[in-house]
């Protein structure tokens, strides 16, 4: 697992994964705020329903496609964390 | 000073030149275009400039800079030299489209737009060399190079310790990187086979001549002795396992098999140039055996194939983060050249310092090349079980079994099994699976082909692509 080093953040925003609540530091990308949160699933895939995470963390694998406020198929390496966001682990092509 | 834009993606529809990327090669292209008096655009995915090397320049607490070492520091200057510059300076931009009439094809947010450019270079560096082995998609496993942006863009860091395993420069860096953090190292597990020293060693006159990276290695692996972090080298057979997590990693060294229990491995093999954009404009590329990856054919200006697209930095083949600065700027130069604001006898004054630095700082590469060269092993032959398409969960055994009914490239593999197919198009699998198909044919892997790229290089919604005609959607 990951962890932040004690830097005190200047901003702190409220953001939920998977429904539950995180204050995190405003900034961070959505990978970087789930990881550091002890989140390690993002997705599971298409073929085989199988848990994935994030590999790359520079937008080249896209494994760390979540669904961010309601919009399925986003990097989550790419997005930076909002004030409310609402993150979710995305199954498969995260369309209903 | 440069412009940021904020909602509205495009200023203008046209630019004398449009660069892309803003990495080292980038911002150093841009502050010589622009001081000529060039009327520039620069392109780039991420919030802030820097690039992956000097990712976070601007924003980086002074401590994790400090930790992060001299290398890292050394981006200030450049990124801030960048800030000086008269340039249209697009972040959080994605370029998703490239052709040969350099047409660019632009993504933000969720606003699409094209524009033109009389002369393009691409400079969107190097990614880390996907290499498939048993248990890489499990969750825990991720690339050294993902760790080291999560402690540079985050300082986050590894909590219960970390397995580091693999073969090149980076592995060490953040092995010494972490040290410094307090972080605990499991294991750094250096997959470098002992015959590579032997390979290397012709070599090693020539990199003496930039002996201040070897000096800087050998300091690394001195540090990280001191500090009693276990380092154990020739290793092979790495196999990571666990149900939905990483529980372990199992390798053999000295002839036994052994385990570590690990939530958390980095793995690096090395880098290749980030391509997608050009392939998909249609630039050619040629297989360079010594860096064991495809780099484009360029001139030495880093024109490339295609009239007006020139290529410049890690992009244009793996010379490091120095070298990119100086070949930014020669690119620079010579789209300035073309674009008939300088004279042939002041492009050539104006690169001479840059050739040279070049020059100085390349001797490093063929050694360091021989020395971190992938075995062909862990290339080309991984077991049948093992996934190679991550997207496509099409495994080693897929591949084979499609070469054994007579396909006998990249291309056809990728129609036959998916592999490729999936939303990374192909970007952790093209080169693994061109290898295989190569093994399994007994051919060489320049035969086994490249899958072709084509745009959009980054997946766009139909909504997204619509939207750049709005009247015809009325």
């Amino acid at each position: 697992m990951f962890k932040r080093l004690d830097e005190n953040p200047a901003e702190i925003v409220s953001i939920t994964i998977d429904g539950a609540q995180f204050d995190v530091p405003a900034g961070e990308t959505v990978a970087a705020a789930v990881l550091a949160s002890g989140v390690w699933h993002t997705r599971t895939t298409v073929v085989s329903d199988s848990p994935r995470a994030p590999f790359c963390l520079m937008g080249v694998c896209y494994e760390c496609l979540m669904v961010i406020d309601g919009k399925p198929n986003q990097r989550a390496c790419r997005e930076v964390v909002n004030d409310g966001m609402r993150i979710e682990c995305q199954h498969a092509t995260g369309q209903l | 000073m440069s412009a940021c834009y904020g909602s509205t993606i495009v200023v203008k529809d046209h630019y004398q030149l449009v660069i892309i990327g803003a990495g080292p090669a980038g911002l150093s292209a841009a502050r010589v275009a622009t001081g000529l008096g060039v009327d520039v655009a620069l392109i780039d995915e991420q919030p802030a400039p820097g690039g992956q090397i000097y990712r976070a320049m601007e924003s980086i607490p002074s401590e994790r800079a400090e930790l992060l070492g001299d290398e890292y520091q050394h981006g200030r200057k450049i990124v801030s030299s960048f800030r000086q510059c008269n340039v249209d300076y697009l972040s959080n931009t994605q370029a998703w489209s490239l052709n040969s009439k350099r047409e660019i094809g632009l993504l933000k947010g969720d606003m699409p737009s094209m524009i033109t450019a009389d002369q393009v270079l691409l400079a969107s560096g190097a990614m880390e060399r996907p290499v498939p082995f048993p248990g890489w998609t499990l969750p825990g496993v991720m690339n050294a190079g993902a760790g080291q942006i999560l402690f540079k863009s985050h300082g986050i860091v590894p909590n219960d310790g970390v397995v580091l395993a693999g073969s090149g420069p980076l592995l060490l860096l953040l092995a010494w990187q972490y040290m410094h953090a307090g972080v605990k190292i499991k294991a750094l597990l250096d997959l470098t086979p002992m015959r590579n020293h032997l390979r290397a060693m012709p070599r090693l006159p020539r990199a003496l001549m930039a002996r201040h990276y070897l000096i800087k290695g050998l300091a690394y692996k001195k540090d990280l002795k001191r500090a009693g972090i276990s380092t154990l080298h020739n290793v092979s057979d790495l196999h990571a396992t666990g149900n939905d997590h990483l529980a372990s990693v199992s390798f053999r060294h000295k002839g036994k098999q052994r385990s570590i229990e690990t939530d958390l491995l980095l793995v690096h093999f090395g880098l290749i140039p980030n391509a997608h954009l050009s392939r998909a404009a249609g630039c050619q590329y040629q297989w360079d055996r010594s860096q064991q990856c495809w780099r484009p054919e360029l001139d030495n200006w880093g024109s490339s194939s295609i009239t007006g697209i020139l290529i410049a930095g890690d992009g244009a083949g793996i010379g490091g983060a120095r070298t990119a600065e100086h070949a930014g700027r020669l690119s620079a130069l010579q789209a300035t050249y073309k674009l008939g604001a300088i004279d042939k006898y002041e492009r050539d004054q104006l690169s001479r310092d840059d050739r040279k630095w070049m020059r100085d700082d390349l001797h490093i590469r063929p050694f360091l090349e021989s020395f971190f060269h992938i075995p062909r092993k862990l290339l080309a032959v991984p077991d049948d079980d093992t996934i190679v398409c991550r997207c496509e969960e099409v495994t080693a055994g897929d591949i084979r079994m499609a070469v054994a009914d007579g396909h006998s490239d990249s291309n056809q593999v990728k129609f036959l099994t998916r592999c490729g197919m999936g939303p990374c198009q192909g970007r952790q699998c093209a080169e693994a699976v061109a290898h295989i198909v190569a093994a399994a044919g007994g051919e060489k892997v320049a035969r086994g082909g490249h899958y072709r790229g084509r745009p959009p290089v980054t997946p766009l919604t139909l909504g997204q692509l619509a939207s750049l005609y709005p009247e015809e959607t009325e």
